[in-house]
């Protein structure tokens, strides 16, 4: 999910709301595809066609009727929400008894261990693949499309085709989260996707600290480097409960959080000029 | 090579900002002519160039490239003939991608991007090679990102860039405005260089009168709107400097 974010944030200077939507859209899809008994294999190719479809969405109408693309994403995170309502019928479905990813591929005995390898190999391949494709001379292209829109096109490429297929694929990895997140946690909820992106910027944002930190160009590391934030920012969040900290305060903690780590290298350079 | 045929551009039509930019500019620039092109601001140079380079559409008259009618085609599919440097750096080049990144986009401007890594040794060693041509020893920066680089550094990799690939026209619009005078004289030096070795069509924009008289074997004045002046080499070479700055005056 984070890595969709960085996708739309990094690579289009957007952040994109749809991703609330997505989120849920990918995890209704699969909850509704699972309960009524469909193959396994065709979950993960309709969630990931869903997102992409919402995503697509988006970057049409950001591009062809040339709207803010902010407004653009909240347009279809809220048609998505009456969407994915008519998709599951209603407002929470739990998919106990269900069988599911978690259920069918054995890898270790226990079921926790089991869950891990299977996320870990998600992300892994998930990863190698985007990482790879940002390299070709397609992502190169798709990098420099948020940075330099005027060089872009003098340099022969459509950038309103390329926001497009990038907004479609970013939301298609978000739906691929939602995928893995309700037969993960067993249920679908037609809000679980409400801030969503808010921890997805986190994670990104703190990426984007190390990365200026030690100029990283590297397509590679920087992916690693969203991946830890993700890790980080879930980190932060599980110990501040662990330490006894009111669940309701958690937002707030979570925004000081980020602040914090945004806000810390410009407190670092002031130190050192008043030496 | 470039035909442009009683072009005219009004920006805000009907509405009380109503800009007439361009007002019936009917202009020819032979091949490999460098036509440097001069006049006050809002006179429609800018504006001119955009239409030639497709990023701004004309509302009458036509545009011609090599002979074809391409008047309404945007800016990316004129990007097989024509490379750009812009005033501003940074609009002509990816500043979170590094240098290699950069040249690998511009030596692909005529062909489709693909799924495919095209950055491979002999590419490395190729884009090493063209820049160590500038003796800025960026050579061994490649990997380096091109927002670490100077205004002029960066200008003159445009340059070098827009002949990584088949290139018959290039526009440069103010390349030095943004620059000090020894990085800008560097810039204006490396872009008359390439485009007498690649043979290139040019047309430059310049409130530079000292360029403007050096480089280039036709100048054109503008102003409202039209074409006001417009000397070939052989007048431009009888023309003095201060001849110019009475064109202002």
């Amino acid at each position: 999910m984070a890595l969709g974010i960085y996708i739309s944030m990094k690579i289009f200077n957007i952040p994109d709301i749809t991703t609330n939507g997505s989120y849920t859209l990918g995890a209704a899809v699969t909850a509704i595809l699972l309960i009524h008994q469909q193959p396994v294999y065709i979950v993960l190719p309709a969630v990931i066609l869903a997102g992409g479809i919402a995503g697509a969405l988006t970057g049409i109408i950001h591009t062809k009727l040339e709207i803010n693309p902010l407004l653009a994403g909240i347009l279809v995170m809220t048609a998505l929400y009456a969407v994915n309502l008519t998709v599951m019928g209603r407002s929470n479905l739990p998919l106990i008894n269900i069988s599911s990813l978690f259920t069918l591929i054995n890898i270790s005995e226990k079921p926790n261990q089991n869950t891990f390898w299977i996320l870990s190999s998600f992300v892994i391949i998930i990863t190698s693949i985007i990482g790879y494709l940002l390299k070709t001379d397609f992502g190169i292209a798709m990098r420099a499309t948020g940075n330099s829109e005027s060089m872009i096109r003098s340099l022969g490429v459509n950038t309103d085709r390329m926001k497009i297929t990038g907004l479609a694929l970013a939301n298609a990895l978000t739906a691929m989260s939602g995928y893995l997140i309700s037969q993960y946690q067993g249920f679908t909820d037609v809000s679980m996707g409400t801030g969503i992106v808010v921890i997805g910027l986190g994670s990104v944002i703190i990426a984007e600290t190390f990365i200026n930190w030690f100029r990283v160009t590297s397509v590679w590391v920087g992916l690693i480097l969203v991946l830890a934030g993700a890790v980080i920012f879930q980190l932060v969040l599980a110990v501040t409960l662990d330490i006894g900290v009111d669940a309701n305060l958690l937002t707030l903690v979570t925004a000081v959080f980020v602040l914090l780590i945004v806000s810390l290298p410009r407190l670092s350079f002031k130190g050192s000029n008043l030496k | 090579m470039i035909a442009v045929n009683n072009v005219h551009k009004t920006f805000n039509p009907g509405r009380a900002n109503q800009v007439n930019a361009i007002n019936g500019v009917t202009l020819t620039i032979k091949k490999e002519e460098f036509a440097v092109i001069v006049g006050a601001n809002g006179s429609g140079k800018t504006t001119l160039l955009n239409m030639i380079a497709g990023s701004v559409f004309p509302n009458s008259g036509n545009i011609q490239i090599g002979g074809q009618n391409v008047t309404k085609l945007p800016d990316y599919r004129r990007s097989q003939w024509i490379a750009r440097v812009f005033q501003n750096p940074v609009s002509g080049t990816a500043s979170d991608l590094s240098i290699l990144d950069n040249f690998r986009l511009a030596a692909i401007r005529t062909k489709p991007k693909c799924l495919t890594i095209g950055i491979n040794e002999t590419f490395k060693n190729q884009v090493k090679e063209k820049i160590s041509t500038l003796g800025m020893g960026l050579e061994n920066k490649i990997e380096q990102q091109m927002g670490t680089l100077s205004g002029g550094q960066r200008q003159a990799l445009t340059l070098l860039m827009s002949v990584m690939d088949s290139c018959k026209v290039l526009l440069l619009d103010e390349p030095t405005a943004a620059l000090d005078p020894r990085s800008a004289a560097l810039v204006m030096k490396t872009a008359d260089e390439l485009i007498k070795d690649y043979k290139l069509t040019s047309i430059l924009i310049t409130h530079n009168l000292k360029d403007a008289y050096n480089y280039g074997n036709r100048i054109i004045l503008m102003g409202e709107g039209l074409v006001a002046k417009d000397l070939d080499s052989e007048h431009k070479a009888n023309l003095k400097q201060n001849d110019l700055f009475d064109w202002f005056g």
